[in-house]
Parts: C-alpha cells; sequence; structure tokens
C-alpha cells in the first residue's frame, strides 16, 4: 500500500491554519468550529495554540477527575427494583391484600384503584463482605457485590417511559436537549484517535423508547451527537467501503479528493477545508480502526465465554463485551440500551416469571464479566459504570387484563440504580425507601443529582459546563442538580 | 495579534479614567475560560464599535458617549438581571431587592448616581475586594466582570446613566443612506445594500472583494435560489452572455422557477417541526405532507410574509376559509403526539401548546418565551401571567394529544379537485333522478331480500365512486377552535407545571406582552388577532426577524447571529442601519414579498464577490460579518443529496409535492420500541425525488440528513448547525445513495463525452462544478480512473460489483470495468469540497 503520510509542509500549513481558526473561534462559540475538539483527534489539534486556547479546547476540567470514561447500562423499560435489590419482606408479608392508598405515586400510567400487593415472587439474601441484599435472579452480580455502589432512592419526575428517558438523558423530559454523552464530548473531548467520543449500542430486538434524542445533541452541534453502532450490516453506518471496492481502490479516491481540495484550499483560503482533507484522512483510518475495534472475534474464547458473547448476534452480552473494548481504545461514553424490561404483567412476554427471569439471564453474567474484566485490566478505577431504569416500578400487581400475570405498573418515586468503578464508593448502599419500596425514606437522590455527581466524577462542575442557547447558559442539569459526595470513594 | 490589540485599547481606557489607579498590568491577559460566551454579545468583528475605548485619543471631547442599548445592558442583562432583573419573585431576586433594568430603582435606591461613577454602589461592589460585597456574588454561577466592562458602566453613570429602550424592542426606522468615505468607489453599488455594506467596511478598514469569477456566481445564485447546481449548459450561456442584464434575468429566471419553492420551503419547514410522524415512544406515522405543500406553493407563489403568517397561525379563523389556508393551519399542528399507553393526554396536549407558544415567539418576535412558562423572564420584559396571556390563544383548539391526531380535513390536490366535483356532480345527479322518479334511496338492511331498483343502484354507484375517490384523497391536521360556549379556561400554571393551575389567580384572557405595541383594537381576541398583532407596522421585530432569517440563508449568518434571540441576551446586529433599512423596505416598499427581498440580496454587488478569503480578512472578519467577501459555506444536506443525483442525472423532478417517500435505508434498522410500524424504502422513481420529500421520522432520523445537521424537528430549529465531520465522509462515499449517484455519474461521462478519457473528465468537472478542470484535477482524475481500470480489467467480479447495484444494469455494450473506473471518478466529483460548497 501507499505511504499514508501526508507532506510535512503541507500539514503545518494546515495547522497553522486550523489553530489560527481556533484562535479566532473563540469569539463566536456558536460556529462549530470552536466545539471541533471532540472528533478531532490528531495531536495536533488538540495543542494549545496560544493564549486563550484552552477556551476552544474545553478540555479542561474543572478538578481532578476520579473517571475517564462511562458505560451506562439502560435497561429501557426499567426493571422492578423490588425483584432485584430493594428487598421488602413487608410486600410478602402483606401479599395479595389490597394496598393502602400511601404507597401509590401521585401519577400512574395503568395502575387501578384497590390493585393488590405484589410480594417478590424471589428469593433474596445478603452478599460479600458489604452484606448486599440481591436477588437470586442476579446470581453472577452477587460474585461482584462488593465493587457495586448500589443508590436505592433515586427519583424521577416523568413516569412514562420516553419522557423519563429523556429527562434522565438530557435532563429534561422534551427531546430536543443534548444528552449526557454529548456534554462530556463537548467539555472532555475525545481521548481516541480514531473513534468517535461517544457511541451507542441497542440490544432487545427494538430501538429504546426515546429514539435517537436520548442520544442526540440537542442544541450543541452535531458533532457531539452519539454514534449508533449497528450489529447487523456495517457497525458504524456506511464505514464499509461498496461492493468491488478494495482499501487500495478507496485510498486512490481519498488521495485524488484530497489533492483537488488542497488546491481548493489554496485558492480560496477557507479554513474549512483543511478541516474537511483532516476529516477524508481520519475516515480512512477509521475504516480500519472501527471494524477492528468492533469484532469482538479477536478476544479470546476464555473471554467470550466470560461475557456469554456470541459473535455475529445482536446480544446485551455482545454489547457489553464490546463496551470494554470501545472503553479501552479511548472512547469516552459508550451508552448501551437494553429494550425489554417494562414487566407489566399483561402476559408472558411482559411479566414477573417469564420476561423478567429471561431479561435477568441475558444481563446478569455479562454485566458482571464487565465490571470483572475491567477490574482484571485495571480500568476499572477509570471507568465508571452505571446501570438504571428510567423510573422505579410499582409495589402493586398491574393486573391490566385481569389474566393472572404478575406484573408492576410504573412508579417514578422511588427507583434503585447502581454504579461501579470510576471513583464510587465500592460496597455501599445509599438511600433507602420506606418499608414498601414505595417512597425514598432517606437520603433522596433526584435524576439532576445523578447527573450532577456524574459530572463531577469527571471532574466537571455541574453548574459550570453551560452553552448558552436562545440566550441562556443551558446545562445538563437545568437550574437543579446537587453533587451527592456519600456517592463517592 | 487580537490580544495585542485588546491590551493596547483597554490600557488607552485606562489612561483616560481620572483618579482610577488601573493597573495596566491587570488589564491584559488571556479572558477567563468560564467566560465562553462573554464575547457572544459583542460583535467579533466590530471591536471598533464595541470597545468603547477604541479610536479614543487624548481629547476626550472627540469620544462618542456609550450607547446604552449596545453597550450596557449586553453586561447587565449577562451579569447582573438573573437577580436584579425582571424576575422578582425568585429567591435571589427577594434578597437582591431591586432591579437594575428600571432606571428609577437603580438611581432611586442611589445604586447609580448619574454623573457620579466613583459614589454609585454599583461600582463599589464589582470593583471591591472584599468576598461578602463583590457583584456578581461568587457563588452565583455569574463571571466577575471586566475591567473594560467596569469602565463602560463607569463613563455611562458619569455620562448621566441614560436608560434607552433595548435596540431590538423599538420599531425600526427607516435611516438614511450612510455617506461614503471619498476613497470607496459608489459605482460598486449596485444597490442600496451595497452602499450599507461599503460604508462599513471602510469604517472597519476593509475593501470589498473582486467580483465572483462567473462560473462561480452562477453555481453560487442557482444553489441559493433553487438550491441546486446549473447544468453545464446553463452555466455555459451564462458565461458567454455579454448582455449587462445576463445576470438579472438568470435570477428572475430562477425566482419564477418552481425549484425555488422546493428549496425554500425547506428552511420554513425546521422551523414549522414539520414531520411524518408524531414522536415520543411510539411515534406512529401522521399525514401532515399536504403543509409541507404548501409552504413550497407559498414560496413559490411569493405569499406575502404577513399573509403567510395569518393563514399559518389562524387560516381556519379566516371568513370563509379555503382549502389551502386550512391546510395551513398544519404550521402548530406539527407539534408532537404521544401516544404510549398510559400517557396522560392532558399532559402532552398541554406541552404541545406550550411548544405552539414558544415556537410563535421564536419564529416571529426572536424572543425565548420557554422561560416563562415557569417564572417571569430573567432578561426580557416579559411576565410570568403574560406568558398565559399568550397560551390562552392557542388553548381553544380542540386537538387533545388523542392517537389519531384529530382534527384532521380531507385535503384534496388541485387536479384531484375537478375529478372530485364530477362524482360529486354525477352524484347529486342520481339523486335528483331519484326524486324526479318519486324514489326513495335503497335502504333494505343487509339480508333482506330485495333488490335496489336500476335508479336506486345508480345512486348506490355514484355514491360508492365517490367514496371510492375520496378515500385515496389524502387528510392533513389542521387548528380548530371549540365554539365559544365551550372553550377552556386558561389558568396560569405555577412553576409551570398543568397540574399547579392558580385558580386564585383567575382565568386569564389573551393577551400580547405589555412591553410591545398594543393589540389592535378591531382585532378579535383569538388566533387570528395575535397573527395580526404579529405583522402589525408597529410590530418592532416580525420584519427584522423575518429579513435576518432570509440573510442567514444566503449569508451563512444572520446580520443578528443569534438569529432566534433578539432579546437582551441576544447578540448586537454586526449592521444595525442595514437590518432597519431591509426590515424597513421589506415591510413597507416590498409588500413583505419574500422574493423581492431575496432578489435584492442577490442583486447587491456584495453577493457577487468572489469567496476568496485572504490572511488579513480572516484575522479581521473570520465568520464574514463584514461582507468584504462572498458568501461561501457548507451546502445543506438536502442540497448535498440533491446536488449528487442532479449531477449523475438521476434526480426526479416531475411533480412538484406529494407523500413523503424513503430514500435507500440502511440494513439493521432497529423498529421503535412499542410501535409495530417500519419505515418501508420507496421504490423506483420515489428513490430520487428532492430532500424536501425525504420521509421525517422523528425517532429514527434519515441517517445521511441527520449526518449533515438536518434536525429531527421535534422541536423549532431555528438555526441548522454546519459541521465538518468523518461521519459526513462515510455518508458521501459509501452511503448507497452516493454509490448509485457515481456509478450513474460514470455511466453519464462515458455515454455523453466520447471515447476521449480526458473528455469524459472534463465533461465530469463540468457537470460537478459548472467550469474547466485544472490540470491538477485533471491529473488527480486521470490517475485514479487509469490505475483502477488496470485493477478492474484484472478482477472483472470486482469491477461487475463496482459498477452495478444499486445502478441497474450496464446499458447495452458499456465495459464494466471502464465503467467501474468511471465509478471512482464518480464518487470523486461527488466528495469534493468546492462541490460540498456554495462557492
Amino acid at each position: 500500500m501507499t505511504d499514508h503520510t501526508i507532506n510535512p509542509l503541507l500539514h503545518q500549513e494546515r495547522v497553522l491554519a486550523i489553530t489560527r481558526r481556533h484562535f479566532l473561534g473563540r469569539a463566536t462559540k456558536s460556529f462549530g468550529a470552536a466545539a471541533l475538539a471532540s472528533l478531532l483527534i490528531d495531536g495536533s489539534f488538540a495543542a494549545p495554540a496560544g493564549p486563550g486556547e484552552e477556551q476552544i479546547v474545553k478540555a479542561a476540567t474543572h478538578f481532578a477527575p476520579k473517571a475517564k470514561r462511562i458505560i451506562y447500562l439502560h435497561m429501557a423499560g426499567s426493571p422492578p427494583h423490588h425483584d432485584l435489590f430493594d428487598y421488602k419482606p413487608l410486600l410478602n408479608k402483606r401479599h395479595g391484600e389490597v394496598a393502602p392508598q400511601e404507597v401509590y405515586a401521585n401519577r400512574s400510567a395503568f395502575v387501578k384503584a384497590n390493585a393488590k400487593i405484589l410480594g417478590t415472587p424471589y428469593k433474596f439474601e445478603q452478599v460479600g463482605k458489604s452484606g448486599t441484599w440481591m436477588s437470586e435472579l442476579l446470581p453472577n452480580l452477587k460474585q461482584v457485590a462488593d465493587e457495586l455502589c448500589i443508590v436505592k432512592s433515586l427519583h424521577t419526575d416523568q413516569f412514562n417511559h420516553a419522557p423519563a428517558q429523556l429527562a434522565l438523558h438530557t435532563g429534561h423530559f422534551i427531546a430536543g436537549r443534548p444528552s449526557m454523552g454529548s456534554w462530556l464530548t463537548y467539555g472532555l473531548g475525545s481521548e481516541s484517535a480514531n473513534l468517535p467520543a461517544f457511541m451507542v449500542l441497542v440490544s432487545g430486538g427494538r430501538n429504546v423508547d426515546a429514539g435517537g434524542a436520548a442520544w442526540g445533541s440537542g442544541f450543541l452541534p452535531s458533532l457531539h451527537a452519539g454514534v449508533q453502532c449497528r450489529s447487523e450490516g456495517d457497525p458504524i453506518l456506511y464505514v464499509s467501503d461498496p461492493d468491488g471496492m478494495d482499501r487500495q481502490g478507496r485510498r486512490r479516491t481519498i488521495d485524488a479528493i484530497n489533492t483537488i481540495n488542497e488546491q481548493q484550499a489554496k485558492e480560496f483560503g477557507d479554513p474549512e477545508t483543511l478541516t474537511r482533507i483532516e476529516q477524508y484522512e481520519l475516515a480512512f483510518r477509521m475504516q480500519t480502526a472501527v471494524p477492528e475495534v468492533m469484532n469482538i472475534r479477536n478476544e479470546t474464547q476464555a473471554t467470550l465465554e466470560m461475557y456469554g458473547a456470541n459473535p455475529g448476534a445482536e446480544s446485551f452480552a455482545n454489547n457489553c463485551l464490546l463496551a470494554r473494548r470501545l472503553s479501552e481504545a479511548g472512547v469516552r461514553f459508550v451508552q448501551l440500551f437494553d429494550w425489554g424490561w417494562d414487566v407489566h404483567g399483561t402476559g408472558p412476554h411482559d411479566d414477573l416469571m417469564t420476561k423478567l427471569p429471561e431479561k435477568c439471564k441475558q444481563s446478569d453474567q455479562p454485566i458482571a464479566a464487565l465490571i470483572a474484566d475491567l477490574k482484571r485490566r485495571g480500568l476499572l478505577d477509570e471507568t465508571l459504570v452505571v446501570w438504571s431504569g428510567e423510573f422505579g416500578r410499582t409495589v402493586m400487581n398491574e393486573a391490566r387484563n385481569d389474566k393472572g400475570f404478575l406484573g408492576r405498573d410504573h412508579h417514578p418515586n422511588c427507583f434503585t440504580i447502581f454504579m461501579a468503578g470510576g471513583g464510587v464508593k465500592a460496597g455501599a448502599t445509599i438511600g433507602e425507601t420506606d418499608e414498601w419500596g414505595a417512597h425514598v425514606a432517606d437520603n433522596p437522590i433526584h435524576i439532576h443529582d445523578l447527573q450532577a455527581s456524574i459530572l463531577h466524577l469527571m471532574g466537571i462542575d455541574h453548574k459550570r459546563l453551560t452553552y448558552r442557547f436562545q440566550g441562556r447558559d443551558y446545562r445538563l442539569t437545568d437550574v437543579h442538580g446537587i453533587v451527592k459526595p456519600e456517592l463517592f470513594a | 495579534m487580537r490580544t495585542k490589540n485588546r491590551t493596547i485599547v483597554s490600557l488607552a481606557g485606562c489612561v483616560l479614567v481620572a483618579g482610577a489607579l488601573i493597573i495596566p498590568s491587570l488589564v491584559s491577559g488571556p479572558t477567563d475560560p468560564s467566560r465562553t460566551h462573554e464575547s457572544d454579545n459583542s460583535e467579533v468583528v466590530l471591536i471598533k464599535d464595541n470597545t468603547p475605548q477604541a479610536g479614543k485619543t487624548a481629547d476626550q471631547s472627540g469620544q462618542k458617549p456609550v450607547d446604552f442599548a449596545r453597550e450596557v445592558l449586553p453586561i447587565l442583562s449577562n451579569h447582573c438581571l438573573n437577580c436584579h432583573g425582571p424576575d422578582q419573585e425568585s429567591a435571589q431576586a427577594k434578597k437582591a431587592g431591586f432591579r437594575l433594568d428600571v432606571r428609577e430603582e437603580a438611581v432611586g435606591f442611589e445604586f447609580i448616581k448619574p454623573g457620579h461613577a466613583d459614589d454609585s454602589a454599583v461600582i463599589d461592589v464589582l470593583t471591591t475586594t472584599k468576598a461578602s460585597r463583590k457583584m456578581p456574588p461568587m457563588d452565583s454561577g455569574k463571571p466577575q466582570l471586566s475591567k473594560a466592562q467596569i469602565e463602560t458602566l463607569r463613563r455611562w453613570i458619569n455620562e448621566g446613566a441614560e436608560y434607552t429602550q433595548h435596540w431590538a424592542y423599538t420599531k425600526p426606522v427607516k435611516p438614511e443612506l450612510p455617506k461614503l468615505p471619498a476613497e470607496a468607489d459608489p459605482k460598486w453599488a449596485s444597490n442600496d445594500i451595497d452602499l450599507f455594506v461599503l460604508a462599513k467596511l471602510y469604517e472597519n478598514g476593509l475593501k470589498p472583494n473582486a467580483p465572483a469569477d462567473p462560473h462561480r456566481l452562477i453555481r453560487r445564485v442557482y444553489i441559493d435560489l433553487i438550491g441546486l447546481p446549473p447544468t453545464p449548459e446553463q452555466a455555459k450561456a451564462f458565461v458567454s452572455d455579454p448582455s449587462p442584464d445576463a445576470y438579472s434575468r438568470v435570477v428572475d429566471e430562477l425566482l419564477a422557477s418552481p425549484q425555488f419553492g422546493e428549496h425554500w420551503a425547506k428552511q420554513w419547514l425546521d422551523k414549522a417541526r414539520f414531520a411524518d410522524t408524531q414522536g415520543y415512544a411510539e411515534d406512529r406515522p401522521r399525514s401532515i405532507w399536504r403543509y409541507r405543500d404548501w409552504v413550497i406553493d407559498a414560496y413559490n407563489r411569493d405569499l406575502p410574509f404577513d399573509q403567510f403568517t395569518v393563514e399559518q397561525l389562524a387560516g381556519d379563523l379566516l371568513p370563509d376559509p379555503s382549502t389551502d389556508q386550512l391546510i395551513a393551519t398544519g404550521f402548530h399542528r406539527n407539534t408532537m403526539t404521544n401516544t404510549e399507553g398510559g400517557t396522560d393526554d392532558e399532559e402532552f396536549r398541554v406541552a404541545a401548546i406550550i411548544d405552539r407558544v414558544n415556537t410563535t415567539g421564536e419564529v416571529w418576535l426572536g424572543i425565548t418565551m420557554a422561560c416563562v412558562q415557569c417564572h417571569t423572564h430573567k432578561y426580557d420584559p416579559i411576565f410570568h401571567d403574560e406568558y398565559y396571556q399568550l397560551f390562552a390563544f392557542f388553548n381553544q383548539t380542540q386537538d387533545n394529544d388523542n392517537y389519531n391526531d384529530q382534527p384532521f380535513i380531507k385535503a384534496p390536490y388541485p387536479e384531484q379537485q375537478g375529478e372530485i366535483q364530477k362524482r360529486e356532480a354525477q352524484l347529486a345527479q342520481a339523486k335528483q333522478a331519484l326524486a324526479d322518479a318519486g324514489e326513495q334511496p335503497f335502504a333494505a338492511p343487509k339480508d333482506s331480500p330485495d333488490k335496489p331498483t336500476a335508479a336506486q343502484q345508480v345512486l348506490i354507484d355514484a355514491q360508492k365512486a365517490l367514496d371510492s375517490f375520496m378515500n385515496q384523497v389524502p387528510t392533513t391536521l389542521v387548528m380548530k377552535d371549540f365554539p365559544a360556549d365551550k372553550q377552556r379556561e386558561t389558568y396560569l400554571f405555577k412553576g409551570g407545571s398543568f397540574l399547579a393551575p392558580d385558580k386564585d389567580g383567575g382565568i386569564i384572557q389573551p393577551g400580547t406582552p405589555k412591553a410591545f405595541h398594543p393589540f389592535p383594537k378591531d382585532a378579535p381576541r383569538n388566533r387570528l388577532g395575535l397573527a395580526q398583532w404579529l405583522v402589525h407596522a408597529d410590530n418592532p421585530l416580525t420584519a427584522r426577524v423575518q429579513v435576518n432569517r432570509i440573510w442567514e440563508q444566503i449569508w451563512g449568518v444572520g446580520l443578528v447571529q443569534t438569529t432566534e434571540d433578539f432579546g437582551f441576551q441576544g447578540s448586537y446586529p454586526s449592521n444595525k442601519a442595514l437590518l432597519d433599512y431591509l426590515a424597513v423596505t421589506y415591510q413597507q416598499d416590498l409588500a413583505w414579498s419574500t422574493k423581492s427581498l431575496i432578489r435584492m440580496i442577490v442583486m447587491s454587488t456584495a453577493y457577487q464577490q468572489s469567496a476568496v478569503q485572504t490572511a488579513e480578512k480572516l484575522e479581521i472578519d473570520p465568520f464574514n460579518r463584514l461582507l468584504a467577501r462572498g458568501p461561501r459555506m457548507r451546502l445543506s444536506a438536502e442540497q448535498i443529496r440533491d446536488q449528487a443525483l442532479a449531477i449523475a442525472g438521476i434526480l426526479n423532478t416531475d411533480r412538484i409535492g406529494g407523500p413523503s417517500v424513503s430514500p435507500y435505508l440502511p440494513e439493521g434498522q432497529l423498529p421503535q420500541s412499542f410501535s409495530s410500524v417500519r419505515q418501508q424504502e420507496s421504490k423506483g422513481a420515489d428513490l430520487y425525488r428532492r430532500g424536501v420529500y425525504t420521509y421525517w421520522q422523528r425517532t429514527a432520523h434519515y441517517a445521511s440528513f441527520a449526518a449533515f445537521d438536518a434536525p429531527s424537528r421535534d422541536v423549532c430549529t431555528s438555526k441548522r448547525s454546519r459541521t465538518n465531520t468523518p461521519l459526513q465522509v462515510f455518508v458521501t462515499l459509501n452511503d448507497r445513495v452516493y454509490v448509485e449517484a457515481a456509478q450513474m455519474l460514470g455511466r453519464r461521462l462515458i455515454q455523453e463525452a466520447g471515447n476521449d478519457v480526458d473528455a469524459r473528465l472534463k465533461l465530469g468537472v463540468w457537470l460537478a462544478l459548472q467550469r474547466e478542470a485544472s490540470k491538477i484535477e485533471l491529473d488527480a482524475l486521470r490517475q485514479v480512473y487509469t490505475q483502477s481500470l488496470s485493477d478492474y480489467r484484472e478482477n472483472p467480479e470486482a469491477a461487475a460489483a463496482m459498477a452495478v447495484g444499486p445502478a441497474p444494469a450496464l446499458p447495452e455494450g458499456m465495459d464494466a470495468a471502464e465503467a467501474a473506473a468511471m465509478t471512482l471518478v464518480g464518487n470523486v466529483l461527488l466528495n469534493l469540497d468546492e462541490l460540498i460548497n456554495k462557492p
């Protein structure tokens, strides 16, 4: 193959032009140039070029970060906290009784008045040195219990999927604001020379309720949007060359494009042309890097078995393994969505006895493997893993159609999430719900507090990571959010 | 360079402050990184205007007084009004105790002593070293003021601390045409725009560029007016036409082209958040594309903007509205509908009304309303109850977040109207015949043995014929108010929550904010009256905002950079006189004709300049706010695709309008969570329609458009960003749409340019860039071609794969290796920077 390096003189010229553009760019942020930092990646782009340059590359953190990268595991639909982490013997004691009014949230989706209390059908035990309560549905996770920081007192304002997912990931329940990953790449830039800074993996056979808005960049430049990886077809959309074109053919076309574009740059002097030349080179590199990182066949059989991964399939297990690979390769924010946790109990496809064990079986092993794998590679300390749904579920059996299946309705007042690595307190259980698991009894943590705390772990003051749009300095936590130091190691 | 300038400028300022001991070294140095937005209010290119000390000499009398609206208000707004502003209900405001945006309060409490800056408490708290008294408070999150800003305030107080109205809230007055300096060439100006531009350039020590090369100019004006490049023939005809009106004739032809509306509709559809699905979790399809066609048509017939406004906001309230006027009301029916099971319909009905209020504020007034849903605006004088007065206008429509999106109407295309009338006439005739025969319509129950008579059968058939035709007639969503006796009561929502209506505060009646011109006396208190208020001659904002949007489409950046915000937090215009001139001209002289406004802009000499950026101009004016060069910017998502198809000769321009279509979709798209509906790829000619017809699915936005910054249209988007990313590279290199375009372009070159390779390549450059190829270009393309040809000759299988699919089988007799190699040439051409940009 031909030499891919570029003419050093020309390169120097580009760097100067881009530097100059960056330097000038700081005055008017909204022009996109300023925010290029997150995907621009070639070391020369990130180097400070003069006084004030750090304003463009917002890569400066506000204080020392505990975590460098995030892997966010979102169980779309929302797992039932009563059946996995938040053990409430009272429910079993009073199973089948009409639930008292006090256990209802202010608003709910389907559950009717006089619904009956639903004791968990699953056994709980305390595990690890920490004595963490866990359900029998999570046998593998029990093995890493002492790595987890379990939070039982999360609460949100939304009780429908799409709005609640948006609230959790963008800070606002209506689509159109930047997601957490976008904020972070906007604030911190990328660590990887060949990969996007924010990548998204979806499993469960369906797209997430909130759609692309859950990883959208909102009013931030679209550069900061999450890039969805796909299990079928191209791993990243259109990364593969068309049939009949080999690498040499692609190299040849990019050489011709860039030669002509260099002429264009000389004629018009537009710095954007120089950036475009760089983007074609970056794209060429990504064409090798992306399939490479996305190919889990490169893992050992032992690792594949550890995760329960099956190359070629669409599965949450594969995505967990991919998350580790992407994170290891420097992707700042890896967002997983797994569809199918909405256990209303209208039939075996969404009930507590068939569907929930199935979802747990698909996810328990790979999540435990992910945490153990990060740990043995020395990556867990700098990688924050977060597991959550978008809200909690009811004390009561929903019994929407009275067909006898067990299930719980949406419940915004409390839910359980866990975090691991990245500076969180391992083996801790934070916050408590009341004896019903219906309301927060101790240390309420709103989703905005969670966002503020996650940003804090990444070295960012959530009040200071702002972007002016429509005359207002927006931030992920809107006008809310309190950092919760009790979550931190 | 700029840092140095700033230092010098600031020092000059310091020297002049009598008695102020400012140590020069404190003044320079890099700005605080937390204040990256600081300069958004000050125009980067207007250093001279905006830095109060600029141009100052030792003689203080030569100095312009501080302009409150331009220099002081942005400082107050950015640093102080969050607590000392209109919103006096917040905890911080209660602590703050007084408003700085109201002179009586600031002066009354002696925080400002006009004429005596050093005795004014405001200056004291800004400059004190005591953390407890320091303003803004350290924990407020608000940045501290720079020395230069404090100096501006100091001078303003010493000059008497006069308050004036925010510039954009004062009705524009047509300014005098500027006097040009002696060294400027008045012949440079083609129209009045140029006089304003030229005066500003000389004021800033810049000179205009030379005229653009005619090949570039013709491409630019085609792209701007119809969104497509000229054909080589059109370009050649223009560059070889020596007549002085050659350019203006082209402009007029393009303005009259039906493709003008297809191009210009797109930016409006972003504001209207037009999409083909309802949004949220289920994201079901909805039928509202007749609204999109209405917008295209409105641009094509140059519906004056005041009428354009009235029909979209209140077409249903006009006397005896036409079907078209009802279709127009789809503007505000593009809000999302949440059909997820278990949702509270009222919550999302209210969310839709809130969206309508905010969108109306943003689109027509350039005012950000969203904050006022929950509390009085922190900066602009819009009060919490006034938000709900606007809300009340929109709160009477019958839509209620229902899954079927009611109310909707049958909205036949013009060509369907005739057939409907024909079938209706036949039905009427059959009824008449039946009546004449003294018979009743056939009404026997289903299982009755009775059979209809001949006349009854004719009526049945006529009814069926009409019904079956009506089933093909598209429906579209419309606005419809409840009758007077069934209207909803509007209350203020405490904290913006629909669950907390302030019943004690009483029912809120429709009304407009007091800070603006009064509601017209003779106007009805409904959406129609609101629309009339928006386009009223006294409205200070609507014309400015609209002119600015048109300007932004052509120049890439508005005269007011913050297109969506003309309020206190918005940016000051780069050329206020020009903005006001255009606003008044648009409203009065041009009678709101958008085509005339666009014509005026593209006929200016400023527009026709070369886009070359010299190092000097890039340094002084990186974003071309002063217009010392022609506009050069990346094309939109739709333009990039339309252009590729056009150059390849496969763009389908047979008809204007019609149902939305889906171009090639990527494999492996997951269905939306609860929905069973999966988008279907279109077939045949529908694959090649213009981007404005692309099916817009909110939760699964067409990926190749999203990559080029097309918004998902969940909510109003005033301005698309223009990024430059590797994901875009993947689209134009490898998306099947572009692979097919490259294949078809390659075939076209083989078929149309004879056997000579160079002739084929030259034609390629003409098709792509409408000019002769340079030697560098020819060499680069030839190298791709010859090397690939030899590879493909050795590998016929690869050649066949590259040459065919998605493009159909090769034409009879075409060599696969040649076609494959020429496909690579096409691929190169479709990825050139000059092609992806407006030159």
